[in-house]
């Protein structure tokens, strides 16, 4: 086991006031450790000095609950492909290291303190359209409707993501369509999503407008950073929906109801 | 009425709707830049083949051609820079805490300097308009800029080409605006499938190849002109 003298530059910040970034030096950091163990090592000396520890989000420590974040020298969830910040080890870093850890940067997530930020527009985003609507009682046939393989395949690469947010802090525009694009595209691509699809297409879009995302200038970071590979294909396919979705709303292919008039 | 204008105004008010009007009319632009590039080079084929180019499309349609295409083309344009104008200033009021440090990891710097090639390209536009089609303080009018052609007496377009290119800077800042231009599609290209839900995981590869070649062409067949008459004195 080496260890390993670090150079952090911190971004500390109360919600609603001007952060900046402080400088913290971290000698001896082992170099098997997580970044959030070298974090909690941080930490632990900043409170046995007396002062206020770094917060920062986590929770499962195992790459799959989507609550961690940073970004780690401008890249969210650090250099590493196909990796949470949770899962970054400090033997990827050298002795001597500056590194840099800011919050995920966007309107949309505003500060709550230091690198912790309100992820809470992507839930609002599933609520306006991200579900299928089924019937509670008992559990229907799971054969009634056949999906082949292949779609199932492409639904699950979509349901892989997280809900990190690391397209939107990678994204040069802090543009939430790979995570859009990721959650409508599950749904989208399943029979049982089919029912629902122009309205969640249409309600999922509006609402990512609606909490002040950037929009996709096609220059693709967000894949680059996603910890789980989304394929920015899902955000082709969802540009391809929502026209088609607006041409329905538009022109029909609703039901069309033998009430009379309103 | 408005049951079927509010699904309209809420695809312009939404970031994609205004991305693939942007797209559309890109099409509709792109497409163009080529066919005004092959006509162009004309210029190669004697003063006679340009003119005649030139006098042809002046007259189409009874000379009404050319407002229609005059008039697409600007609709087109319009809906392209407001869209995009918008666009970039909602993009910008998205991030607007920077990041202390910032990486590139895939993104093309053409495709960060989208605004900023588009609206040198709008700046072209408008002086090449004044240059060669309003002529407005060229000289380019007058007798000595009418040709004989088939018994008719038509505007010499080969002339006005040559004595415009034959002027240094005018050639340089064509050359300058035909790299931003080429920079410009060599994104917005491939972008088009992107955006209008074209492309797929086998497609895209060859998009990209696609616009990096088509803007390549528009630079190289564009810059022949002005490199031809200044530095190898074409026509002159």
């Amino acid at each position: 086991m080496a260890l390993l003298n670090l150079h952090l530059k911190v971004w500390r910040q109360n919600a609603g006031q001007p952060g900046h970034f402080q400088d913290i030096d971290a000698p001896e950091i082992p170099d098997h450790a997580s970044f959030l163990e070298m974090m909690d090592i941080v930490n632990e000396r900043l409170i046995a000095k007396g002062e206020e520890p770094v917060a920062f989000d986590h929770d499962c420590r195992e790459g799959i609950c989507g609550m961690c974040s940073m970004t780690i020298n401008g890249m969210p969830h650090g250099p590493e492909k196909a990796t949470t910040t949770c899962q970054l080890h400090m033997r990827k870093f050298r002795t001597g290291d500056t590194i840099w850890i800011e919050p995920f940067r966007a309107r949309a997530f505003p500060v709550i303190k230091d690198l912790v930020t309100d992820r809470s527009a992507f839930d609002r985003i599933q609520q306006a359209g991200g579900f299928v609507t089924v019937r509670t009682g008992s559990a229907a046939e799971a054969n009634n409707i056949l999906v082949g393989k292949e779609v199932a395949d492409a639904a699950m690469d979509a349901a892989a993501c997280i809900g990190c947010g690391a397209c939107v802090a990678a994204c040069k525009n802090a543009s939430a369509m790979l995570y859009v694009a990721a959650k409508a595209g599950q749904l989208n691509t399943l029979p049982q999503g089919q029912p629902e699809k122009t309205r969640r297409t249409l309600g999922m879009v509006r609402q990512m407008d609606h909490e002040g995302f950037g929009g996709c200038t096609n220059q693709y970071e967000c894949e680059a950073a996603c910890p789980k590979e989304i394929s920015v294909r899902w955000i082709t396919k969802l540009n391809r929906d929502f026209a088609a979705a607006t041409l329905k709303d538009a022109f029909g292919n609703g039901q069309e109801r033998g009430e009379g008039g309103d | 009425m408005s049951a079927v204008f509010d699904p309209i105004s809420r695809f312009y008010s939404s970031t994609i709707g205004k991305k693939i009007l942007v797209a559309l009319t890109g099409v509709l632009l792109a497409v163009f830049v080529l066919g005004h590039m092959i006509g162009n080079l004309l210029v190669f084929a004697g003063p006679d083949a340009i003119n005649e180019y030139g006098h042809m499309l002046q007259t189409a349609l009874h000379g009404g051609g050319v407002w229609i295409a005059r008039l697409g083309l600007l609709t087109a344009l319009v809906i392209h820079v407001v869209a995009t104008i918008q666009l970039t200033r909602a993009n910008r009021a998205a991030r607007q805490d920077k990041y202390g440090r910032d990486v590139a990891k895939v993104s093309s710097r053409a495709s960060r300097t989208m605004i900023w090639s588009g609206l040198t390209v709008l700046a072209f536009i408008v002086f090449h308009l004044l240059h060669f089609t309003v002529r407005a303080g060229f000289g380019f009018d007058g007798p000595a800029y009418q040709t004989e052609l088939h018994g008719e007496i038509v505007h010499n377009v080969h002339k006005m080409v040559v004595d415009g290119f034959s002027i240094a800077p005018v050639s340089a800042f064509y050359v300058l605006a035909m790299v931003l231009l080429c920079s410009h599609l060599g994104h917005g290209v491939a972008s088009i499938f992107q955006t209008l839900g074209l492309a797929t995981h086998k497609t895209w590869p060859l998009f990209e190849m696609l616009g990096r070649a088509y803007a390549l062409l528009i630079l190289v067949g564009n810059c022949s002109i002005p490199v031809a008459i200044l530095l190898f004195g074409f026509g002159r």
